[in-house]
């Protein structure tokens, strides 16, 4: 049983308009790969069918997480086996404290009839919140309720440092993130590297990757890769711009 | 931890009232309604001549009374009077030791965890059967000080003084149709009378369960709190899910005297083919204060708008409203205000959840009338939705009179979206989870107000409720 995040051919569709077109991709437990692409190259939506939105539809392909389909699982089933998506945009939860929350996805994630140990979650979601440098009161405040861009931001990393997911996609992360919100996050993120766990880091800029460094880069383009190489790729697109990506692709097409 | 067993404590589930047990009733007045009706309760229950003669007048009331369909749903008019049985009991008084109580009405209450919930944290229970009283027991320090928790039955016949001075003055039988066939045709409910000065620690208990079908549950509640003297009253429902109808329409007068503090909490988890029409209404004295906290849950529909008159100066009234209306149900309710006097305050919150097909209605009425000086009224009415199909509607009344006085109405509609129920999912909750705590994100705050035994019980039957809705 292969070790990894394994997206085979996926092609999917919103509405009738095919937007990913043929996506393979395969992130081996313990690395960090980063995919960037210029708008409407279809990031975001490969970040929503593989967490399962329901608005979209696969109709090729496959994704398996250490062997298992993850595409077969339902929207909860494969966050509690492991598959975790910090969202671009957080949604808002009224009158539901951060705590209570995090508090009932861990109880999730328990047997039925075995509750969770409150002191050590206390303790525990405590240290995590000063490493992200978030004020304790975040803990009686509702999910994302008046939280700023980065709020809501370090936010979405609390939760996967309280989850400890097994493979984590980061969707754009960075977007609204002035840079000191943006190196907080990303020692967050750093912290969670391990042996143990692959992530996938969505983003339009290179500037994040300055601070999470991948092991691969891939470039995304019209709804496939269409372009795979080391951290130096990043820092090529950055010089040249997506432009000489699509140029390219003219060129050999 | 605490909570767990605090949560065992109340358990009390959506299908934990679905049972019931074969029939065995010495008393039973038959099907329909007639002055033939109203002789055999009385009899049965060896009435003075001024109850045969208030029931006979109310029936006249009754039959007088149209259907309030001219503003309420068209739904009242499935309720067919004639097919209904207005007094079942087993012919036996309430017990004072559930030993006493005949086998299966105690295993009914042991199964909704009544005797249990009384050694935990409660200073009285009255647990009613169909028509009657089974048990009614409160705790000897609080006899020994002066106050009485009976049944209406035995309230009538003890206390026939007290009971009559206020008895259908707060609540004229005539004020509704369904106050007038309650006036009728009551029995059972509670008679309560707190001394002046006493302060009752913990809350008092009623239980009104329904066992069989086509039956109507009427209980009448009077509750008088002398000056200066204060009690919580908590009341729980639930019947049996029968094929056909069942009809629920109780009376509950509360008086308030000077000084007086009433709080009354409803946590009603009526099976979905219950009619739920009930009025209350409580009258508050000078600087007392009459608190309704009214928790709707079930029934097929409820007509429900819990009400005080404010008669002295600075008393104070409030009305917090709970409605969750699931596919199939309609809860209509609200809250009532009458300022009588200068300087009197009311506060109403209502918060209504319409799930599926379920429909909620507010209706709320605040009179402030010219002549007064000073009186103050806060209103707030939120609405959520989930799912596009639900309905919601307000309908405020505010009167006001006068330049004096203060008020302030403010209602919102939200939505729970697909996409908040989308980013719970991807967190490891279920859907059902992920709307439930929805819901009680959204009444949290109301929540707060509690008792910390019924918030638990009451975010129970919203997770319960919330399961079922997803299927």
């Amino acid at each position: 049983m292969s070790q990894s995040l394994n997206i085979k051919n996926l092609h999917a569709s919103v509405e009738g308009t095919e937007i990913l077109k043929g996506l393979s991709l395969e992130i081996p437990k313990g690395e960090v790969h980063a995919i960037m692409g210029p708008n409407g190259s279809g990031k975001s939506t490969l970040s929503k069918v593989m967490a399962g939105h329901e608005d979209y539809e696969v109709t090729e392909g496959s994704v398996h997480m250490d062997g298992v389909d993850l595409l077969d699982m339902d929207i909860d089933e494969r966050s509690r086996a492991g598959f975790f998506l910090a969202f671009q945009y957080p949604h808002e939860i009224p009158g539901v404290s951060n705590a209570n929350f995090l508090r009932a996805a861990l109880q999730a994630r328990l047997p039925k009839g075995e509750e969770i140990d409150a002191v050590a979650f206390y303790k525990d979601m405590y240290s995590k919140m000063d490493a992200l440098s978030m004020d304790r009161k975040f803990t009686a405040r509702s999910v994302n309720d008046g939280f700023s861009g980065g709020e809501k931001k370090r936010n979405e990393i609390l939760q996967m440092m309280m989850l400890e997911p097994h493979y984590a996609v980061l969707d754009e992360t960075d977007s609204g993130l002035d840079i000191d919100a943006l190196k907080i996050v990303a020692e967050g993120v750093n912290r969670m590297r391990s042996p143990e766990r692959g992530f996938l880091v969505i983003t339009h800029y290179q500037r994040l990757l300055d601070y999470i460094v991948p092991d691969v880069v891939h470039v995304m383009f019209d709804g496939r890769i269409v372009k795979t190489g080391d951290k130096s790729l990043a820092l090529e697109l950055e010089a040249k711009g997506y432009d000489w990506v699509t140029e390219e692709l003219a060129a050999t097409a | 931890m605490s909570d767990s067993a605090t949560l065992e404590a109340v358990n009390i589930d959506q299908d934990a009232g679905d049972f019931s047990y074969p029939e065995d009733y010495k008393h039973d007045a038959g099907i329909g309604l007639s002055e033939a009706t109203i002789d055999y309760i009385s009899d049965v229950k060896g009435e003075a001549d001024w109850i045969r003669e208030f029931r006979k007048k109310a029936l006249r009331i009754f039959e007088d009374k149209p259907m309030p369909t001219s503003w309420a749903t068209k739904d009242l008019e499935n309720i067919v009077f004639e097919n209904i049985r207005y007094y079942l009991s087993k012919g036996q008084a309430p017990t004072r030791s559930w030993d006493d109580v005949p086998d299966d009405v105690k295993e009914t209450f042991e199964r909704l965890g009544i005797p249990e919930k009384e050694r935990k944290f409660l200073s009285g229970v009255e647990a009613q059967f169909d028509s009657e009283a089974a048990y009614s027991n409160v705790k000897e320090e609080l006899s020994k000080e002066g106050v009485i928790f009976v049944n209406s039955t035995e309230g009538l016949r003890e206390h026939p003084e007290l009971f009559r001075k206020w008895f259908g003055k707060v609540i004229p039988t005539g004020d509704n149709k369904f106050s007038a066939l309650n006036s009728a045709v009551f029995s059972g409910g509670s008679f309560i009378y707190v001394p002046p000065g006493v302060k009752v620690k913990h809350p008092l208990q009623a239980y009104f369960r329904i066992n069989a079908e086509n039956f109507g549950q009427f209980e009448r509640t009077l509750i008088i709190v002398d000056e200066g003297a204060e009690v919580t009253y908590m009341e729980g429902c639930t019947a049996p899910k029968f094929e056909t109808s069942t009809l629920h329409s109780a009376v509950v007068e509360l008086v308030a005297m000077k000084d007086a503090k009433i709080q009354y909490i409803t946590v009603q988890n009526w099976s979905s083919n219950v009619f739920n029409l009930v009025t209350k209404r409580g009258m508050a004295h000078e600087n007392a204060e009459i608190r309704w906290i009214d928790c709707n849950i079930g029934s097929r529909l409820t007509m429900k708008y819990p009400g005080v008159i404010m008669k002295g100066r600075k008393a104070r009234g409030e009305v917090i409203s709970i409605a969750l209306a699931n596919d199939g149900q309609h809860q209509d309710t609200g809250a009532k205000m009458i300022h009588a006097a200068d300087e009197t305050t009311s506060n109403i919150v209502a918060k209504s959840i319409s799930v599926g097909k379920g429909r909620s209605t507010y209706r709320g009425q605040v009179h402030i009338p010219k002549h007064l000086k000073g009186c103050k009224n806060n209103t707030e009415c939120d609405a959520l939705l989930i799912n596009s199909s639900s309905r919601t509607d307000t309908y405020p009344a505010i009167t006001v009179r006068g330049n004096q006085h203060a008020t302030q109405h403010e209602a919102s509609v939200s939505q729970v979206s697909e996409d908040q129920i989308f980013y719970m999912k991807q967190r490891g909750l279920s859907e059902g989870e992920a709307m439930s705590l929805s819901v009680n994100g959204f009444v949290n705050d109301l929540v707060r107000e509690f008792p910390m035994e019924y918030s638990v019980e009451l975010k129970r039957l919203i997770d319960m409720e919330m399961e079922d809705s997803v299927g």
